[in-house]
């Protein structure tokens, strides 16, 4: 995902100019180094998209833009088309990233603000500590835990009151879109939640005061001054978090059904990218097979820039909007 | 490239989460540490040191095989990874490794592409193995009886109720529920969903055209869900009342699951078991890279859905040595070290097949 750090307050740029006359070789060093840092991550990410890019040549030059459209998955018959891995990609990390926000940032302002410290400290810790459990754990308790709760209560509770949308309409087979939306929901929410509330503490303290002493309450507070001075951070932590769900594979995998298949329906099974691409990639031997499942990482890349750019746009507009009013 | 690999696998792979961002600096330094240290403490190896990739099938049986070879011929190691068939065969071709493991052999393409690299190619059955059909019925415990056209309706999404005459036909004494039946299917590609639907299409013509023969193929049952791996079949057969999976036999076996036992060719129904599949690979001692289905095989014992995996090695290595060394590990494998299979659940090659592989090895030139 290289550099995301969205929120990063810029501190103003001390000129470096005043100094330059004692720079010693350590110095020139150092900065060197520094720089050399930051163009290998640049001539990486170049190097990822032309490797990709030269792989997946062959797929793109046989199936063409209707590869975007098709949703036929046929490796006997040679005949590949990428829109329902799109589609379960872009829906997967929708609906867990609508449900980890709300949690997330509620779960960062009540520990920020709310929480007191006895209790604040260790639940922090164990939230940071979520994020460091390795995905296929998730995925176990998605498959034997989640999974039967999903067809035997949540989906019928669901399907008893909203039945009647298309949404929840049709069989529940336990694994599916749902099911694994709510896992990539529980794997983000801990980076929504730490790194929001590093964001939330560091609000300027007196800002707080000047509203309490207004007469405000603790809630108006972190919901007028708090909330809106940390928006960019916690928009960067959405961002991080949204990253993570679009790449996540093995999760995913194991509770999503992998049908490539698009259905209106969240209880029906889907497939996502990166899901297709560990299944398949292994076992796959004819030219145009690989090819395609390398058209896939490309395509899986692409998804990933688009949306990255979409939140930086939306974030400067609502930003603007905030200064405007 | 002359393959010497020494080194080879040798550096464990560290995954990306052990690291946690605070601990980033440090671990930037471990990392420094490692790479400018894998020059040096590559340890010297007495022995010739064989390596191999592809199927992940054999992975158990060739660790287990190629460690007993060691200890009864100290000058060779044999390093075999893991990676997937598709795998195998690319490193086979870019003679990256000594020899490549497939759950298929070569198809003329692959072959012609080998053959281009390194001259004549032999390929030889090195593990057996079958299909079990596994199920969960609310009410049904084992002695389900399937036949080849049934599983077929059932994966084609024709039948899917647990109470379909055609089911409660085979069944007379069970008493079937009125239950929707879920169709669970593998979702990586796999020599498993190979021999499955090579037997599928062995039995009906209709899944032979709409559907075919492969690692992957396009599920048309629209009550289905693909699982990763075995576990991940059975994981999802186990939690879904109603549905019905496949896994391979070693692993039904090893997990005492409940399967279903199969009408074969000669209609009687059998249970999948090390000797039922070895009874249907022995009808065929002439197996070949080209003519390599043992599915619905004639025989009262045999069981229907079984499959071999294969090595490839090219005919005359550049390295006369290596050569002989290579033989050696592989023909031990495919005939005494087939002993070992048993004790995971595989199927031993029945001893025609052993000769024939031996046959094969013969026509290797060092």
């Amino acid at each position: 995902m290289g550099e995301t750090v969205v929120g990063s307050e810029r501190v103003a740029p001390q000129s470096l100019d005043v100094f330059r006359p004692r720079y010693r070789a350590g110095d020139r060093l150092f900065s060197w180094a520094l720089n050399l840092s930051t163009w290998i991550y640049l001539a990486l990410i170049l190097g990822l998209f032309v490797v990709l890019f030269a792989g997946s040549w062959l797929a793109i030059k046989s199936f063409g833009l209707h590869f975007l459209v098709d949703s036929s998955w046929d490796p006997v018959a040679g005949r590949f088309g990428a829109l329902p891995f799109i589609f379960g990609t872009v829906v997967s990390s929708a609906i867990a990233i609508v449900i980890a926000s709300v949690v997330g940032i509620a779960a960062a302002a009540y520990l920020a603000e709310f929480a007191p410290p006895l209790i604040a400290r260790p639940l922090a810790f164990l939230i940071e500590l979520l994020a460091a459990v390795p995905s296929v754990v998730y995925g176990l308790w998605g498959l034997f835990v989640l999974a039967p709760l999903m067809r035997t209560v949540i989906g019928p509770a669901i399907q008893s009151k909203l039945g009647w949308l298309p949404l929840f309409s049709g069989p529940i087979y336990g694994v599916g879109m749902l099911t694994a939306s709510l896992i990539l929901a529980l794997m983000i929410v801990p980076t929504v939640a730490a790194i929001s509330r590093d964001f939330i503490e560091s609000v300027a303290v007196d800002q707080r005061e000047a509203m309490l002493a207004l007469g405000a309450t603790r809630w108006e507070t972190v919901r007028r001054v708090v909330l809106p001075a940390a928006r960019p951070g916690i928009f960067g932590a959405c961002v991080l978090a949204v990253g993570r769900a679009l790449g996540e594979t093995i999760a995913t995998t194991m509770v999503i059904g992998n049908r490539p298949a698009i259905s209106a329906s969240l209880f029906a099974p889907g497939y996502t990218l990166a899901s297709v691409i560990a299944n398949e990639f292994t076992e796959a031997t004819t030219q145009i097979y690989i090819s395609t499942l390398i058209g896939l990482g490309l395509l899986l890349f692409v998804v990933s820039i688009v949306v990255n750019a979409a939140a930086r746009i939306l974030m400067h507009t609502v930003l603007r909007n905030v200064e405007e009013r | 490239m002359s393959p010497t690999h020494e080194s080879g696998g040798i550096i464990p792979h560290m995954h990306p989460d052990f690291f946690t961002r605070r601990k980033a600096l440090s671990a930037a330094a471990a990392l420094l540490a490692v790479a400018l240290g894998a020059g040096t403490v590559v340890p010297a190896f007495a022995s010739t040191q064989l390596t191999g990739a592809g199927s992940s099938f054999d992975y158990p049986l060739f660790s287990k095989a190629f460690y007993e070879y060691s200890q009864q011929h100290s000058d060779v190691t044999v390093n075999y990874q893991s990676i997937g068939s598709g795998g195998g065969i690319q490193q086979f071709t870019t003679k990256t490794v000594d020899f490549g493991a497939s759950d298929v052999p070569l198809n003329t393409e692959e072959y012609k592409r080998a053959e281009q690299a390194g001259g004549k190619v032999l390929q030889i059955p090195i593990a057996l193995g079958g299909v079990a059909v596994t199920y969960n019925v609310p009410g049904i415990g084992r002695g389900l009886r399937l036949s080849g056209p049934v599983v077929v309706a059932i994966y084609l999404g024709k039948i899917v109720k647990w109470n379909d005459g055609a089911i409660a036909k085979l069944n007379p004494s069970l008493k079937l529920p009125d239950a929707q039946i879920i169709v669970v299917h593998r979702s990586d590609g796999s020599g498993t969903s190979y021999i499955f639907t090579d037997y599928l299409s062995s039995v009906s013509p209709e899944w032979k055209s709409k559907v075919g023969v492969g690692k992957s193929v396009q599920w048309p049952a629209q009550n289905s869900v693909g699982g990763k791996g075995n576990e991940g079949v059975s994981g999802q057969v186990r939690e879904t009342p109603g549905s019905i999976g496949y896994v391979e036999l070693a692993y039904a076996l090893q997990n005492n699951m409940m399967y279903a036992q199969l009408e074969n060719a000669a209609r009687k129904f059998i249970s999948p078991t090390v000797e039922s599949v070895r009874a249907a690979a022995a009808t065929k001692p002439g197996v070949n890279p080209s003519d390599f289905s043992i599915v619905n095989r004639p025989g009262a014992g045999s069981y229907p859905i079984a499959g071999y995996s294969w090595v490839m090695v090219f005919a005359k290595p550049s390295d006369a040595a290596r050569a002989k060394l290579i033989k050696d590990v592989l023909e031990w494998t495919a005939t005494k070290g087939q002993s070992i299979a048993a004790s995971l659940d595989y199927v031993p090659l029945p001893a025609n097949v052993q000769q024939e592989a031996k046959r094969v090895l013969g026509q290797m030139q060092f």
